[in-house]
């Protein structure tokens, strides 16, 4: 019974005089990694030369700061909510007299923290988010050496006053507008009039 | 004969020192033509372009931990890598490395001695390699270690007879010297021995191959088989020096090969461009220029050397057999009644 027309029949036949002597044989092969030596070699120096990461890729968080230089994030939990992986946690403070520098609400987060090894970047946390404040960056989270260390805390997630990031290009129109679906209206607290504009 | 002395002391320090140097930056590019082959970069960050990582390895080797097994025979433990080290440089002493140069009316070889039966030394010395394999294999007291030593003893044993028959056919058709001096001043008179002995060219290169335990020939230290090889227990610097001897073998050998077959120091046409440059004999560009072809030609062999190295896979023991005693043992005695045959016609042979 015949199922396939792979079979092949083995050749069990003499070999010839040049295929004995191997040397013929030798020759193809050493041609072969010859011609190797003179192909470009496909690595990349890693530290000096990075290789391009695509616009939408998701890294290391950052909790913005508006223009102003006022933490967004309000502590409401949505992302904490969202989050699969159980990465984040926080805990809530209220904003005193003199912090309105600091926070843009009343209530702000105390404490704000995502456990590195537990997060699988899907990105969920951002999308729940009604305030803007937590985005992905191409930023790699860097390797240590203790799984405490993996913990990042505001210290290290809260953008820097001098050393801004731009996250323009996870924040597109489509995106604002995507978040403009009744049930998903986050914006229109602080962002209505802009909103409207690009709307209408 | 103080002259004599410091003559001697530098030439020794010198050609010490080019196989050392030459030896540690085969290693480098040993690795740095593996990565050309396979599409890779290679070593490429210990100072520019990788060019400081022989440095690199020589420290990590001496800094790593030194093992002696309690089990092992110290004495001929610590002796195995030293005679092994030792039979790979002092072969480079019959090597004439360039042509002689006459410095205020004297005259000096480029070569450390020249003796009489300097191919016979050679063969010699190269068979007492193999017992610092054999003895650091011994003294580990491992089964693998012994296994490789064998490995290596009987595989050395065996392609030293083809090779050996190999001279004496080169010996015939080169003139009957011994001296590695007189078969190199034969070839700058007359053409290259590769010409008259083409096959025994390839029988002596497939023999130096397995004399210095290169691919395909590196059964010794078949690491799928036998751990490591006859290494296996060897640690930190000792380790190294068989490593490295194994490269001093492998550029002192492309040194001989050049010099036996390939007309050493000289090269097409070396006459009349030293006529047109205007250069008497014994003039230090003569020299220069006759020791910058034996490198280059050297430089060749050992590229091919690692080229056969990162293209072939390694032989079956029983085939590495075979190939020794049953294809180039009589292909050698062909190729010696052969060349008996062609001198005697050629008129240099006279009964």
């Amino acid at each position: 019974m015949q199922l396939t027309n792979r079979k092949v029949v083995v050749s069990n036949k003499e070999q010839s005089f040049a295929e004995r002597i191997y040397l013929p044989a030798i020759a193809k092969g050493m041609m072969i990694t010859a011609s190797h030596l003179f192909k470009k070699s496909p690595t990349i120096n890693y530290p000096e030369v990075k290789r391009p990461i695509a616009p939408v890729y998701r890294g290391q968080h950052v909790l913005k700061r508006d223009e102003n230089g006022a933490e967004r994030c309000t502590s409401c939990g949505m992302c904490a909510v969202a989050c699969p992986a159980e990465a984040i946690t926080m805990t809530s403070g209220e904003r005193k007299k003199g912090e309105e520098h600091l926070y843009r609400e009343e209530k702000y987060a105390a404490t704000y923290e995502i456990d590195m090894l537990r997060c699988i970047f899907c990105g969920l946390c951002e999308e729940a988010c009604p305030k803007e404040a937590i985005f992905l960056t191409d930023r790699l989270v860097d390797a240590q050496f203790e799984r405490k260390d993996f913990i990042y805390g505001k210290d290290k997630l809260v953008e820097k006053m001098d050393a801004r990031i731009d996250v323009t290009k996870r924040q597109t129109q489509a995106v604002l507008d995507f978040k403009k679906i009744p049930g998903l209206k986050h914006n229109e607290l602080f962002d209505a009039k802009k909103l409207n504009k690009g709307h209408h | 004969m103080t002259a004599f002395i410091i003559y001697k002391a530098i030439m020794c320090a010198g050609v010490f020192l080019l196989c050392l140097g030459a030896a540690a930056y085969a290693t480098l590019w040993e690795r740095k033509f593996a990565a050309f082959l396979q599409d890779r970069k290679g070593p490429s960050r210990a100072g520019w372009g990788g060019i400081l990582q022989p440095l690199a390895d020589g420290v990590k080797m001496f800094m790593k931990e030194e093992i002696i097994p309690n089990v092992s025979n110290r004495a001929l433990f610590i002796l195995g890598p030293c005679l092994f080290m030792v039979t790979a440089v002092i072969t480079s002493s019959v090597v004439p490395w360039a042509k002689p140069v006459n410095i205020g009316g004297v005259v000096y070889d480029m070569q450390i001695t020249d003796i009489n039966i300097g191919v016979i030394y050679l063969l010699g010395v190269a068979s007492i390699g193999v017992y610092g394999i054999m003895i650091g294999g011994w003294a580990s007291n491992n089964k693998f270690a012994l296994l490789g030593a064998v490995r290596a003893s009987s595989q050395m044993i065996s392609y030293e007879i083809p090779m050996g028959i190999a001279l004496i056919a080169l010996i015939i058709s080169s003139g009957g010297s011994l001296s590695l001096k007189t078969i190199v001043e034969a070839q700058d008179a007359g053409v290259a021995n590769i010409v008259w002995q083409p096959l025994g060219f390839l029988i002596f290169f497939i023999c130096a191959l397995a004399e210095t335990n290169r691919a395909p020939f590196d059964l010794p230290e078949c690491e799928t088989e036998l751990v490591g090889g006859y290494h296996t227990e060897y640690s930190s610097m000792k380790l190294g020096l068989f490593l490295f001897a194994e490269y001093i073998n492998m550029f002192i050998s492309s040194a001989v090969i050049a010099t036996l077959y390939f007309g050493g120091y000289n090269f097409p046409f070396a006459h009349e461009l030293y006529a047109k440059l205007g250069l008497a004999d014994g003039s230090v560009w003569i020299t220069l220029i006759g020791f910058g072809a034996l490198i280059t030609k050297v430089f060749g062999f050992v590229c091919l050397f690692m080229w056969i190295r990162w293209t072939l896979p390694r032989f079956r023991y029983d085939q590495l057999m075979n190939l020794g005693w049953k294809t180039l043992l009589p292909l050698a005695l062909f190729n010696l009644l052969l060349t008996v045959v062609i001198e005697y016609f050629r008129g240099n042979i006279h009964f």
